[in-house]
């Protein structure tokens, strides 16, 4: 009994000890530069796009292993919009919003034709990837297009200055506002987490057996002040961060806590369970494939800004990214499973090698080859894992 | 005496809490035509199963002895390489190749990487006028009919070598006429030789072929009538196949009164999805009571399942056409969502394809059906939603160790009862429970007939459909029969038997 709740616990966390490995394998291979300050907040920056891509993704797959190949478009395609708009001195919030409707609607456009016309998703999202991208081209009149917008950049973590500035006063080695804001979320989960565990036991709900909640608790505590620890050694929080969070935060709540987040689940556990339910099930899918569109955006967003200016053949390859990361962060090439913390362990799985490979300055080429094969291990495990429960 | 061609010696075979066949022992005499009847669940596809190799040998206990020598099959193709073939109730073709290709397919004429199209038509033409067909064997299966493509069915088998042919309900899917013929041509093989095992409800033609007949009843074989004359009396092998007693396996229903009609469904007419011409429902009419159970009896494919689920906001069907009243008013249900919202639940007879999410626990798949009762602004409530999961795992007794577990990992007894908490918590004046006990012990079968007089008598309406003779007489107030879309007849309590509900299927049958 005690041994299969070590392995089944094992198993669960199985994500968060192989990151913990490949860390451990660079910090070797890179001599520790890998756990620099610098190189950590490059980590987050660099990565943006994949933590809400990814995200998006996850909605996707969790309704049947369906992904959205057009999201690279969509980010040169709605990037180019917003950064053509500010270059002939458009607002630079203005141009935002319409940054997101163009990606809503794109979303909206392929999940039209995937929940209500019945096209498979792989052939809609192909075809978007195609018509996006040449549009993408289009607007962008096939060059680049800087941006110039101070405000645009300094919001969504671009150019030189992408750190959200130190309003408390530290100094170059101990950026305040970062370590506050850290110690702060730090209380304000240890104190949530205990509140709410003494609440459900009042109530007379199941909570985890202490040492396990206490263990976590310990160890989420701990990586999280040490990683503003590290990031106020560096310039503090990059703004990415800010939205990345925002991010995780709202769509861990939307798939935990909300019924649309619930039919999500059920439609890729099984959907014609789910309209017996009476439950709608081709707007699920619609919905799953708009937010994609609007998160596309954003993450160009992120990417113009930090690219400061935008061009026709940004976000190339990106689809794959996210794809990868949902798969390793352990969602279901079926639908049904999967969770946002799985997928940004994942992503920064993905991130990790990157630029673990890139300190090592391994050929690219071969990086190609690590990601592709790490993408098969990992969902092999996830396969056989499965097999030997039946 | 003829040779016998193949011996079933004390063939035992259980599943995971089931014992699908106890010592059963079958003789087939080479030349004859076989026939194995029984009520659905009996055992028959099982026997043939294990006898094809489908259930390889170890998996079940005794012997089969098949011409002079015992046999282990591992696999089907062990069991084809003797000329045993076995041709199953759905058809087994591929729409979009061509009669020739589906004929050999698995068994190529030619080498391996370079098939012999010639040969292969030449040899399909050959054993296609055997079976009485003059279509091309160029011809796509999916521009032949039905009966036309189960004549593809023996050819294919025929090609094969067959010796010892097994036709599982081959009938099912075909009109009076495309039956007539196909049994025609089992009888043409037999005079050339070939053996036969039919399996079949239908009774009229089982006594129009078969030489022998073998009753199949709860895993056991009953006995072996003769039919020389080929004009056996069904009453004669219905006997053989209801010939149970029923004893108190059925809780008593104390202090329930019957009230108004709750629900009645008039002139019901539904259209196959795909053939559009193809009626399943025809001019159904039928009506529940306030507190009443209604069983519908009928066989696999009489069109239940598809009436109830045409009803339960057309999640069946085109062109449905007919009127449905609800507590006296008419209503219309265009989706799923209107027919819950107006209280009707329908309790889905697959369990795990159309009920559950196998893959999310007890708790998310008790609530799904009535999630917004437990959510302000599409945020859920967990703490009331986990209460009710828990309510309803205690009223329903069902075997857990906690609501977060994944309905995945339990039972069949204890799936069906959270499928049945999913459809009580949506809170319904009438349910229909589509095969409720399909599959499960007969422990959890009690408890599921305790869960349905609790029920009737809250004052909800319930429909059971049911293939199981007994539990539609032991738990119905009234019972419909049904029988290829249409009701057939309509029995009280006190008058139905075993025997008046048979007879009200198989009469129907025989009379197109």
């Amino acid at each position: 009994m005690e041994k299969a709740g070590i392995g089944k616990s094992i198993q669960k966390y199985s994500m968060i000890f192989a990151l913990v490995i490949v860390v451990a394998f660079f910090y070797v291979g890179t001599e520790g530069k890998i756990l620099l300050p610098q190189n950590f907040n490059n980590l987050i920056s660099q990565n943006a796009y994949v933590f809400v891509l990814a995200t998006g993704m996850l909605l996707c797959i969790l309704t049947g292993g369906n992904i959205d190949l057009s999201v690279g478009s969509v980010i040169a395609f709605a990037g180019g919009i917003g950064a053509s708009m500010m270059a002939k001195g458009g607002n630079w919030i203005v141009a935002s919003i319409v940054m997101l409707l163009v990606g809503a609607l794109a979303g909206a456009f392929q999940g039209y034709w995937i929940a209500y016309v019945n096209v498979p998703p792989f052939i809609a999202t192909l075809a978007g990837m195609y018509g996006f991208r040449g549009l993408a081209n289009v607007v962008h009149g096939g060059q680049a297009i800087g941006i110039g917008d101070e405000a645009f950049l300094n919001v969504f973590g671009g150019g030189a200055d992408c750190y959200v500035p130190d309003f408390i006063g530290g100094n170059e080695n101990l950026n305040m506002t970062c370590m506050v804001a850290g110690v702060a979320i730090a209380i304000i989960y240890v104190v949530g987490s205990v509140v709410s565990r003494i609440r459900k036991k009042a109530q007379g709900y199941v909570v985890d057996p202490v040492l396990g909640a206490t263990v976590k608790m310990v160890v989420i505590t701990v990586v999280e002040l040490w990683v503003t620890y590290t990031l106020s050694r560096h310039k503090g929080i990059p703004s990415s961060l800010i939205w990345i969070g925002i991010i995780v935060l709202i769509y861990n709540y939307v798939t935990n806590n909300t019924t649309v987040g619930r039919y999500l689940y059920a439609v890729g556990g099984n959907e014609k369970a789910t309209r017996l339910s009476g439950i709608n099930t081709k707007n699920i899918f619609f919905i799953a494939y708009v937010n994609m569109g609007l998160l596309a955006a954003l993450a160009g967003i992120l990417t113009i800004a930090r690219a400061v200016g935008s061009q026709p053949t940004f976000g190339q390859g990106y689809e794959m990214d996210a794809i990868a990361a949902c798969f390793i962060g352990g969602a279901s090439a079926y639908g049904g499973i999967g969770n946002v913390p799985g997928v940004i362990i994942g992503a920064i799985l993905m991130g990790v090698i990157n630029q673990g490979m890139s300190i090592m300055a391994v050929d690219a080429n071969y990086q190609k080859v690590v990601k592709g094969l790490v993408l098969l291990v990992a969902v092999t495990f996830d396969v056989l894992s499965k097999r030997e429960k039946k | 005496m003829a040779k016998v061609l193949l011996e079933m010696k004390n063939i035992t075979k259980e599943f995971p809490g089931v014992k699908a066949l106890d010592n059963v022992n079958l003789k087939v005499e080479e030349g004859e035509i076989h026939a194995l009847v029984g009520e659905n669940g009996a055992g028959k596809s099982t026997l043939m199963n294990v006898l094809s190799g489908v259930y390889p040998f170890g998996t079940y206990t005794g012997d089969i002895i098949y011409d002079g020598e015992v046999c282990k099959f591992n696999k089907i193709k062990d069991s084809e390489a003797k000329g045993i073939v076995i041709i199953h109730q759905e058809l087994a073709l591929i729409p979009y190749m061509s009669i020739g290709e589906n004929m050999f397919l698995g068994n190529e004429q030619g080498k391996k990487a370079a098939i012999n199209w010639d040969k292969t038509h030449a040899e399909a033409v050959k054993y296609l006028k055997q079976v009485g067909l003059t279509d091309s064997s160029k011809t796509l299966i999916k521009d032949i009919g039905v009966g036309k493509q189960q004549m593809v069915e023996i050819a294919k088998a025929l090609a094969k070598n067959a010796k010892l042919l097994i036709l599982d309900e081959p009938t099912s899917s075909l009109n009076e006429s495309d039956s007539r013929k196909l049994l025609d041509i089992m009888l043409e093989l037999k005079k050339q030789g070939l053996t036969s095992i039919i399996i079949s409800h239908k009774l009229n033609e089982i006594s129009y072929v078969a030489d022998k007949i073998t009753v199949v009843r709860d895993g056991s074989t009953i006995e072996t009538i003769d039919n020389p004359d080929k004009n056996l009396p069904e009453d004669r092998i219905i006997k053989g196949m209801v010939g149970r007693e029923i004893t108190d396996r059925f809780p008593k229903r104390h202090d329930v009164t019957i009230g108004e009609t709750m629900m009645e469904v008039k002139n019901w007419t539904v259209f196959h999805p795909k053939y559009e011409n193809r009626k399943v429902c025809d001019n159904v009419s039928i009506h529940v009571k306030k507190g009443e159970v209604v069983g519908i009896s009928g066989l696999m494919g009489a069109g239940r399942t598809e009436l109830a689920m045409s009803v339960f906001g057309r999640s069946y069907g085109a062109n449905i056409s007919g009127q449905l009243f609800l507590n006296g008013k008419e209503v219309e249900f265009k989706t799923v969502r209107d027919a819950i919202k107006a209280k009707l639940a329908y309790v889905t007879e697959d369990r795990k394809g159309n009920g559950l999410v196998l893959s999310n626990s007890i708790k998310v798949n008790t609530s799904l059906a009535n999630l917004d009762s437990l959510a302000s602004n599409m945020v859920i409530d967990k703490d009331a939603e986990y209460n009710v999961a828990v309510e309803y795992k205690d009223k329903l007794k069902t075997k857990c160790p906690t609501v977060e577990q994944n309905v995945g990992n339990l039972s069949g007894g204890n799936q069906q009862k959270v499928l049945l908490a999913k459809w009580m918590y949506a809170d319904p004046d009438v349910l229909i429970l589509d095969e409720p006990t399909r599959g499960i012990d007969v422990g959890a079968k009690y408890e599921i007939y305790c869960i349905i007089n609790d029920l009737v008598k809250q004052g909800k309406s319930v429909i059971m459909i049911s293939s199981e003779l007994p539990e539609v007489l032991g738990m119905s107030d009234r019972i419909y029969v049904m029988n290829e879309g249409r009701i057939v007849g309509e029995l009280s309590s006190e008058e139905a038997t075993q025997e008046k509900i048979m007879s009200c299927i198989v009469k129907t049958g025989r009379g197109e």
